[in-house]
């Protein structure tokens, strides 16, 4: 650990940084542009080449509007609330790996660097960890504005994220059983190479879906809950009450909370490529292409992946209608949370034969 | 239908449609005001008073179309024509002609009841105004230029297609101003400025003495 592998931890956040904030740009625009062509409209078509420059400047609105401050509010909190939103929402990406890992020689020392912020031993947890403190955001939000409507919102959020999360976290112990590993640069590596079935070699890669489809299924939907994204937006519900837990926030308080939204599901289809689609992983054509592409290519899967995600959330978005407060809790307490129950019942129950044997054999 | 499929379904439609948009097919929006949709030729828009095509202009100051008029928008007052500068072909003219466009409901009864087709609809559509004063259209506003273009366009009416424009007169009557009611016979309309005679519409025959027989048959 010298200098410059502080330098490169440092600008690997930095570049994280800024990534987030350009794919957050460009995912609201891709958001408003698919749901206009499912709505047989045009969408925004002014800003820049097919409109994509329109949440620049609808950034640069909420820059320079006012920031009001309701006279009931708890201060305090009232100011902590967003910050607390966008923070984790940075965070969380961090673990994610979205390329393979470089070796450059730097320094007069050949390094690793891997493609993604920290690579830690507990990943997946801490994965989980952030998303729960994000959760706090929108709870002190809704509480910290001194109104009805926020309240309310505030109150669904801690609902729904508590049965969510507990559907989440039990979705994804198939995956740690699977891999034997919380470090998310590990659970990518797992799925390289071809699917291997019984001792059959198939010409599939070895993604964790192919295996685990029913845990995917329960931790995309549970991950849509998690982001507060239709049909799941109970906690915005902007008929019912009128946005929630942003109803009293404006201007560059309120652009925190929309950009903390974005990232979080930016990063919950990452997470879904890297735990389940293989992560970064593709063909590579390694030797056959220049060095500079072959590093490349992988980020590019990645991307690849992670847009095929966002269509979904974007899709879902566009054709269902907001779930009713008994059915979402329903559906967490009695259809997801059982199933996955069920599943790593099963899926320890398999490992353990395959380990162990059978117990009668 | 189970919650699967009825989800399943709902995902096909949606689904259905983006590839439609995005095909070129289904699209149903235009990028107004760069493209503007193509309306009716009969649309109800913003007034004009036309003139003959020898500059003269066609209202005659008879005020039947503020009596017609059911929203009580149109005020006109009449007045002699100057003998050696008449104004209009008649004995009278319109000196004052206004029409409150935030009371107008656009019904075209102005346009029935105006004997010498003096006012007539257009297509234009764009009338917002940021002050009450501005919306009370005057006989400035009103009437065309020599070209038989409305005079004083709104910055953005320059979309506005000025060929379609032209056609606004004549057309815009529901009826015949011989008054029948249905819409066939003799082209009876007055020549415009910037436009001239036009052309018999579907339906219409022809001036009589190119098309006697079919102009007798809708007599009888």
């Amino acid at each position: 650990m010298d200098w410059i592998d502080v330098g490169l931890v440092a600008l690997r956040v930095v570049v994280i940084f800024g990534l987030l904030q350009v794919v957050t740009i460009l995912l609201i625009w891709f958001e408003r542009k698919v749901v206009a062509d499912m709505q047989n409209r045009i969408g925004p078509d002014r800003a820049g080449p097919w409109g994509i420059l329109q949440t620049v400047a609808d950034g640069l609105k909420l820059f320079f509007k006012e920031q009001v401050t309701p006279r009931k509010v708890e201060f305090g909190l009232y100011l902590a609330a967003p910050m607390l939103a966008a923070v984790p929402a940075f965070l969380m990406f961090m673990v994610v790996p979205f390329g393979r890992p470089v070796r450059i020689n730097l320094g007069g020392e050949d390094r690793l660097i891997p493609i993604q912020g920290a690579d830690l031993n507990v990943g997946l947890l801490y994965v989980l960890a952030m998303s729960s403190v994000a959760v706090y955001a929108v709870v002190l939000a809704g509480w910290s504005s001194g109104s009805k409507y926020p309240l309310l919102g505030g109150v669904r959020a801690t609902a729904q994220a508590i049965s969510y999360e507990a559907a989440m976290g039990l979705s994804l112990v198939p995956v740690v059983l699977f891999t034997g590993s919380l470090r998310l640069s590990e659970i990518v590596a797992s799925q390289s190479g071809s699917l291997t079935f019984f001792g059959q070699v198939l010409s599939l890669p070895a993604w964790n879906v192919f295996v685990l489809a029913p845990s995917f299924l329960i931790f995309f939907i549970a991950a849509v809950a998690e982001t507060n994204r239709a049909p799941f937006d109970l906690v915005e519900a902007e008929q019912e009450i009128v946005g929630g837990f942003h109803t009293e926030y404006s201007g560059l308080r309120f652009a925190l909370f929309f950009l903390a939204e974005y990232i979080n599901i930016f990063t919950m289809s990452g997470l879904a490529v890297t735990l389940f689609l293989g992560g970064w992983s593709g063909p590579t054509w390694d030797g056959t292409l220049p060095l500079v592409v072959s590093a490349v290519l992988p980020t590019v899967w990645f991307l690849l992946k992670v847009t095929v995600f966002l269509f979904m959330y974007v899709w879902l978005r566009a054709t269902l209608p907001r779930l009713r407060y008994d059915q979402l809790m329903t559906l967490g307490w009695k259809r997801l949370i059982p199933a996955s129950l069920v599943w790593l019942f099963f899926i320890g129950g398999a490992m353990a034969v395959r380990q162990f044997g059978l117990p009668w054999g | 239908m189970g919650p699967v499929e009825a989800f399943l379904r709902g995902m096909a439609v949606t689904g259905r449609q983006f590839i439609a948009t995005i095909t070129g097919r289904g699209l149903v929006t235009t990028p107004y005001p760069k493209v503007m949709r193509e309306k009716p030729q009969r649309f109800h828009g913003r007034h004009v008073l036309n003139r003959y095509e020898d500059g003269m202009e066609k209202c005659i100051g008879c005020e039947l179309c503020a009596g017609a008029c059911p929203a009580r928008c149109i005020y006109v007052r009449g007045a002699d024509n100057p003998a050696d500068d008449p104004v209009s072909p008649g004995e009278r003219y319109g000196f004052v002609y206004e029409i409150n466009m935030l009371r107008c409901i656009f019904c075209g009864l102005c346009v029935e009841a105006c004997p010498t087709e003096a006012i007539t609809h257009t297509q234009l559509f764009e009338m917002s105004t940021t002050n009450r004063a501005d919306a009370i259209f005057t006989k400035d506003e009103l009437l065309v230029d020599g070209d038989g273009q409305p005079n004083h366009m709104f910055e953005t009416d320059r979309f506005a297609d000025l060929a379609e424009l032209a056609k606004a007169d004549g057309w815009m009557r529901a009826t015949a101003p011989q008054g029948r009611a249905s819409y066939e016979g003799l082209v009876a309309w007055s020549g415009s400025a910037g436009v001239g005679v036009r052309p018999p519409e579907r339906g219409q025959s022809g001036l009589p003495d190119e098309d006697e027989e079919a102009s007798e048959g809708a007599d009888g």
